[in-house]
């Protein structure tokens, strides 16, 4: 082999990892050139946004589930650290850990009976718990603060480390949303993963190479419920101020909308559709009134057209198109 | 090896399979045949789990296994191909026959998200498995293809290595030259010779009757829920039952 072939080969060996590296030195440096916090704060919300679109579209891209209450999770996150370091004086990072376990236990004990459930039926199920929460959200005032929000939740701190600025937040939040995007493509690479995939493609075809599907969709669950756990926690103490309005179903069905986009069962797709969701409002201006209409009106066109989603979509068709020239030729 | 031992299944009251009794032994080719709605993919549910059988037992290599969930049968050693084929037509052709070592890749969740030395080790080791398996069916030179382009008799063999890929105790194929012209459904006979002489044990169900009596050790023959005769390609032949119930039909038709 000579120069140029052994750099193609490690290339080929460690392209995921290059990857990685390659966005994480962006995002280090991406600061230094951009200092407007508005921009700032954008770009953190997508990274927020991002964790849970990443849980969330292993659950929906590779197990083959829909959930339509993953905000519910989200929120559960969000009030859960909210209420533990404001009312009980937990500390914060105690807490986003504490949380994540009871959202854990949470999911498992929705999921194992609601995972019973497949396609229409599951999406209602989900939605049915997300529309339960947010009224729990909106009622139970005297915990949860009611219509009027959450307010005073503390800035994280690494001893008298503030994250309390844009640029610092960004560094912590983007920190968490690399370790979640490198566990989930670890995840799908490993024979879990191919499992995971197998199930997505056909249940009956799963089961008898052995993968345990009912045990794997309720696996799936608690782990994407436990990624938007964590990105509300964040969520929470970023904003110090949260309202039930954020854990809604518009938004869950929002979640979905960035996966579908991204594309199902694209874990690099999960954040371009995150980022791609959360900007949209930012370049139109009339949109706001008409957010739901045009996010609805994306995903209607998403499924018809390019029912894996957008992005993965558009790769799927260019592969097939290479693999059928390739095969064209090897037949003639 | 699996011994059968009077299955019965109902379904809403109605008998689609009783007091089925046969064996397959290790080794052979054993073929299922008989007219449709004689029973056949009941059975093979039965055994794949996929249906519990209403009374019977089930046992492959001595443990019973009528009623266990399906991984669990077939982490047991028994894999299958399915009729009406059930490939992943996003992966590639790689990535499927992968699937068929998924009893092999471990089960932690966490500890595949950590990506462990020993798991990629694991990983580089079930790839050349999967690879040689390609070789074995001709399919090297398509490794990296999306399964779903392939020509039909091509998807056959991708399912076929998946199946055969983890070495199991027990291959099911349902139908496996359904649908296949001459020419294929040769190919497909010479690669079920070949598996058995690698030492493979099989249960065949099959309509093609040629390559049935040409391939198999033992025919089975089932009819309205019952097995009405067992034996020899040629003791099946000239069994007058298996004459009226299955060969008579198709007189009858003809």
């Amino acid at each position: 082999m000579n120069h140029k072939e052994k750099i193609l080969y490690f290339i080929s060996l460690h392209r995921t990892g290059l990857w990685v590296t390659v966005l994480s030195l962006g995002l280090l440096l991406y600061p230094l050139f951009e200092q407007n916090p508005y921009t700032l704060g954008l770009t953190n919300l997508i990274a927020i946004n991002a964790i849970v679109v990443l849980g969330l579209n292993l659950f929906i891209g590779y197990a083959g589930q829909i959930s339509l209450g993953h905000a519910a999770f989200f929120g559960l996150g969000a009030y859960g650290s909210a209420i533990a370091t404001v009312n009980f004086a937990i500390p914060s990072w105690l807490a986003i850990v504490l949380v994540a376990a009871i959202v854990a236990l949470i999911a498992l004990g929705i999921g194992i009976p609601i995972l019973r459930l497949s396609g229409h039926y599951l999406a209602m199920a989900t939605l049915g718990m997300n529309f339960v929460f947010h009224t729990i959200l909106l009622q139970w005032d005297e915990v949860t603060g009611g219509p009027s929000g959450f307010a005073g939740i503390p800035y994280l701190s690494i001893g008298s480390f503030l994250f309390d600025d844009e640029v610092r937040l960004h560094y912590l939040i983007w920190s968490v949303a690399l370790l979640s995007l490198l566990l989930c493509l670890n995840l799908v690479r490993s024979g879990v993963g191919r499992g995971m995939a197998a199930l997505a493609g056909d249940e009956v075809a799963a089961a008898a190479l052995g993968v345990n599907t009912r045990r794997t969709k309720v696996k799936v669950f608690v782990l994407s419920a436990v990624l938007a756990s964590i990105a509300g926690s964040l969520f929470a103490h970023t904003y110090t101020f949260i309202s039930p309005d954020s854990f809604d179903i518009f938004v869950a069905t929002d979640f979905v909308i960035m996966v579908v986009v991204g594309g199902m069962g694209s874990i690099w797709g999960s954040l371009f559709g995150a980022g791609l969701i959360s900007m949209l409002p930012e370049w139109m201006d009339l949109f706001e009134t008409y957010k739901d209409f045009v996010h609805g009106a994306i995903l209607v066109l998403v499924l018809m057209f390019l029912p894996q989603g957008l992005v993965t979509g558009l790769i799927d068709n260019i592969k097939i198109k290479l693999a059928l020239r390739r095969r064209h030729h090897a037949e003639h | 090896m699996l011994n059968i031992e009077k299955i019965s299944k109902n379904f809403g009251g109605l008998p689609a399979l009783s007091d089925v009794s046969f064996s397959v032994d290790r080794g052979r080719l054993t073929a299922l045949i008989g007219p449709n709605g004689a029973g056949k993919s009941t059975l093979i549910n039965c055994i794949t789990g996929v249906l519990e059988p209403n009374g019977g037992t089930i046992s492959f290599e001595n443990i019973d296994i009528a009623g266990q969930p399906t991984h669990k049968i077939s982490r047991a050693g028994i894999s299958r191909t399915f009729q009406n084929l059930k490939i992943f037509p996003r992966l590639s052709v790689l990535d499927n026959v992968l699937t068929g070592l998924t009893c092999e890749g471990g089960d932690s969740m966490l500890m595949a998200m950590m990506r462990l030395p020993y798991l990629r080790h694991r990983e580089r080791r079930l790839k050349l498995k999967a690879m040689a398996a390609l070789d074995r069916f001709q399919l090297t030179d398509k490794a990296t293809w999306p399964a779903g382009i392939l020509a039909y008799g091509d998807k056959k063999r991708v399912e076929l290595a998946r199946a055969t890929v983890g070495s199991p105790q027990l291959l099911l194929l349902d139908e496996p030259v359904a649908g296949l012209n001459g020419e294929e459904t040769a190919a497909v006979g010479d690669q079920l010779r070949q598996l058995r002489s690698s030492g493979h044990t099989m249960l065949l169900v099959e309509h093609d009757m040629e390559l049935v009596m040409e391939i198999a050790d033992k025919v089975v023959v089932l009819d309205s829920g019952r097995c009405i005769a067992v034996g020899t390609p040629d003791e099946v032949r000239a069994n007058p039952l298996v004459l009226e119930a299955y060969l008579g039909r198709v007189e009858a038709t003809a």
